[in-house]
């Protein structure tokens, strides 16, 4: 049976143009680009191309591109780098981040918290949006740095990183963006948006996964995370992972001039599917506003049932989704993302599914795809002491 | 740890789902916050239990966890419901990954509460 993959935001395939282009790096250009010998040299040429690759693609120089092991790393790096640097501005130990940060900044925000840092986590609304007002409030002249994502991986819900950066800027503060799941499916300038710092991934847009960048603003330091080595500009020591640097930053040439299609045709799929599922499957709900997303998201609660049954029996039925439930996490909290969009209410998040879409998927698929989720659903039902009190309480 | 083939059977193609109409025993554990929702129901004659059904609001492992109980159950003793532990039913189920244990936890826990309430109830001693 043909697999439907409807993960795109988890992770991406690697384009056929990107695994040719890394192939001679897999044969003959083999060389340490450290190396003062010809093998060296001509890696080091190439990979300085790829970096100006990355760079044009977000309107930044090519020496403010330090690439790294993905979103992860850098975003771990931003938050650790300026825990060691903060010492020289002195008395800034308050940092803010949204409330819907990835695990990666979420989790270590929380653990500095515990290491005598303060931390503010700025809530959400039901539609996902960032409470400006409360972000302002929460800046003291102790806030040093300001952190919030320009996409949310679960809801794809946009978040307006050029005016928080402007806030930020006029109080001498710091400001940071995770953009991994904004570059390369939407226009991103870090010069328009003024941010600090830039997080990027590359196997959200068809590179393989392990290589991402970070965006370090001139004049800003930071100190690497991994250090004894000059490489990236004693930025980030260690043997460059040629292809990867090769691969993001052909892939990300090539997917910044596709993001006008890409926005048309994907959108119109992920926005027919959403159309369909809200209409078709009673008690299901959209988690994240309509309009202030991109459009490759789409992540729906359905009332009564838990979403790892669904996600389980939708795989089973070729058919590859998420969720934000605990079930399927390795922990036993649910999503804090849909928590902070649903007043905590628990089984929101526990029943909720994302569905994201990309440059594979097809119209034709999404309605096996209702169909399945209709009948999955309504199946977990049959059995949900939940939908039987539901029931018995409007009296069926 | 994946879920083995037996608990994929059982998530697949839970045995026993749904209500008694007029069951002598109803239990429920859990709470909609945590995740999980277990609700037993139990048709007991003399000491056996005639017919059992489940109704799981969870995860793949809280339904088939389910599904399993009511099968090592269905026509034994009272007592012997109460001696099924929640790592014997694990075990039939080929294991579980170590994170879901407590869901498998539940599912004995609805049935060994529906047994003693109806025992109480009936001045049945368990032991």
């Amino acid at each position: 049976m043909e697999r439907i993959y409807l993960d795109y935001n988890a992770t991406t395939p690697v384009r056929a143009e990107v695994r040719d282009a890394v192939l001679p790096f897999l044969n003959d250009l083999f060389g340490n680009p450290s190396s003062r010998h010809l093998e060296g040299r001509q890696v080091k040429t190439k990979i300085e191309a790829a970096r100006a690759q990355v760079a044009t693609a977000i309107g930044a120089e090519p020496e403010r591109i330090v690439f790294n092991a993905g979103a992860t790393e850098g975003n771990v790096t931003i938050l650790r780098g300026y825990q060691v640097n903060y010492k020289e501005k002195k008395g800034r130990d308050h940092i803010i981040i949204s409330a819907v940060e990835h695990p990666c900044i979420y989790d270590t925000a929380k653990k500095m918290a515990g290491e005598g840092y303060a931390v503010t986590f700025v809530p959400v609304d039901g539609e996902g949006n960032i409470d400006l007002d409360g972000l302002k409030k929460a800046i003291t002249e102790r806030t040093g740095l300001i952190s919030v994502m320009a996409v949310n991986n679960e809801t794809g819900v946009i978040y307006p990183v050029k005016e928080i950066a402007k806030i930020a800027r006029e109080k001498g503060i710091l400001f940071h963006t995770d953009a991994a799941q904004a570059i390369g499916k939407m226009p991103f300038d870090v010069k328009d948006i003024d941010a600090d710092f830039v997080t990027m991934s590359a196997h959200k847009f068809y590179a393989p996964k392990g290589i991402g960048a970070l965006y370090i603003k001139k004049g800003k330091r930071l100190d690497p995370l991994l250090t004894g080595g000059h490489q990236e500009a004693n930025r980030r020591a260690g043997t460059e992972n040629v292809v990867g640097m090769i691969a993001m930053g052909r892939a990300l040439e090539l997917a910044t001039g596709e993001l006008a299609t890409d926005r048309e045709r994907i959108g119109k799929i992920r926005d027919e599917f959403e159309r369909r599922i809200l209409a078709e499957v009673p008690h299901s709900r959209r988690n994240g506003g309509a309009d202030n997303r991109l459009y490759t998201t789409s992540n729906i609660s359905f009332r009564f049932v838990e979403g790892e049954a669904v996600q389980l029996k939708l795989d089973h039925f070729g058919i590859a989704v998420s969720t934000g439930s605990a079930c399927s996490s390795g922990t036993l909290d649910p999503s804090h993302v849909v928590m902070a969009m649903c007043n905590g209410d628990e089984e929101t998040a526990h029943s909720s599914i994302r569905f994201s879409f990309g440059k594979y998927s097809k119209m034709e698929e999404i309605g096996y795809v209702v169909d399945r989720v209709k009948e999955v659903v309504a199946q977990l039902r049959s059995f949900s002491p939940l939908y039987d009190k539901f029931l018995s309480s409007q009296g069926k | 740890m994946d879920y083995t083939e037996k608990v994929m059977d059982h998530f697949m193609n839970p045995r026993n789902v749904g209500k008694i109409e007029n069951a002598d025993a109803i239990a429920e554990v859990g709470n909609a916050s945590c995740g999980d929702v277990i609700k037993m129901y139990l048709k007991i004659q003399g000491e056996t239990i005639e017919d059992i059904k489940f109704q799981t609001f969870g995860c793949g492992a809280a339904i088939a966890v389910s599904s399993q109980t009511t099968e090592m159950v269905k026509g034994k003793t009272l007592r012997e419901a109460l001696d099924l532990t929640r790592d014997q039913v694990a075990e039939e189920l080929g294991g579980l990954p170590p994170i879901k244990m407590h869901c498998s936890n539940l599912a004995a826990d609805a049935l060994h509460q529906a047994v003693k309430t109806y025992m109480k109830d009936h001045g049945i001693a368990e032991r």
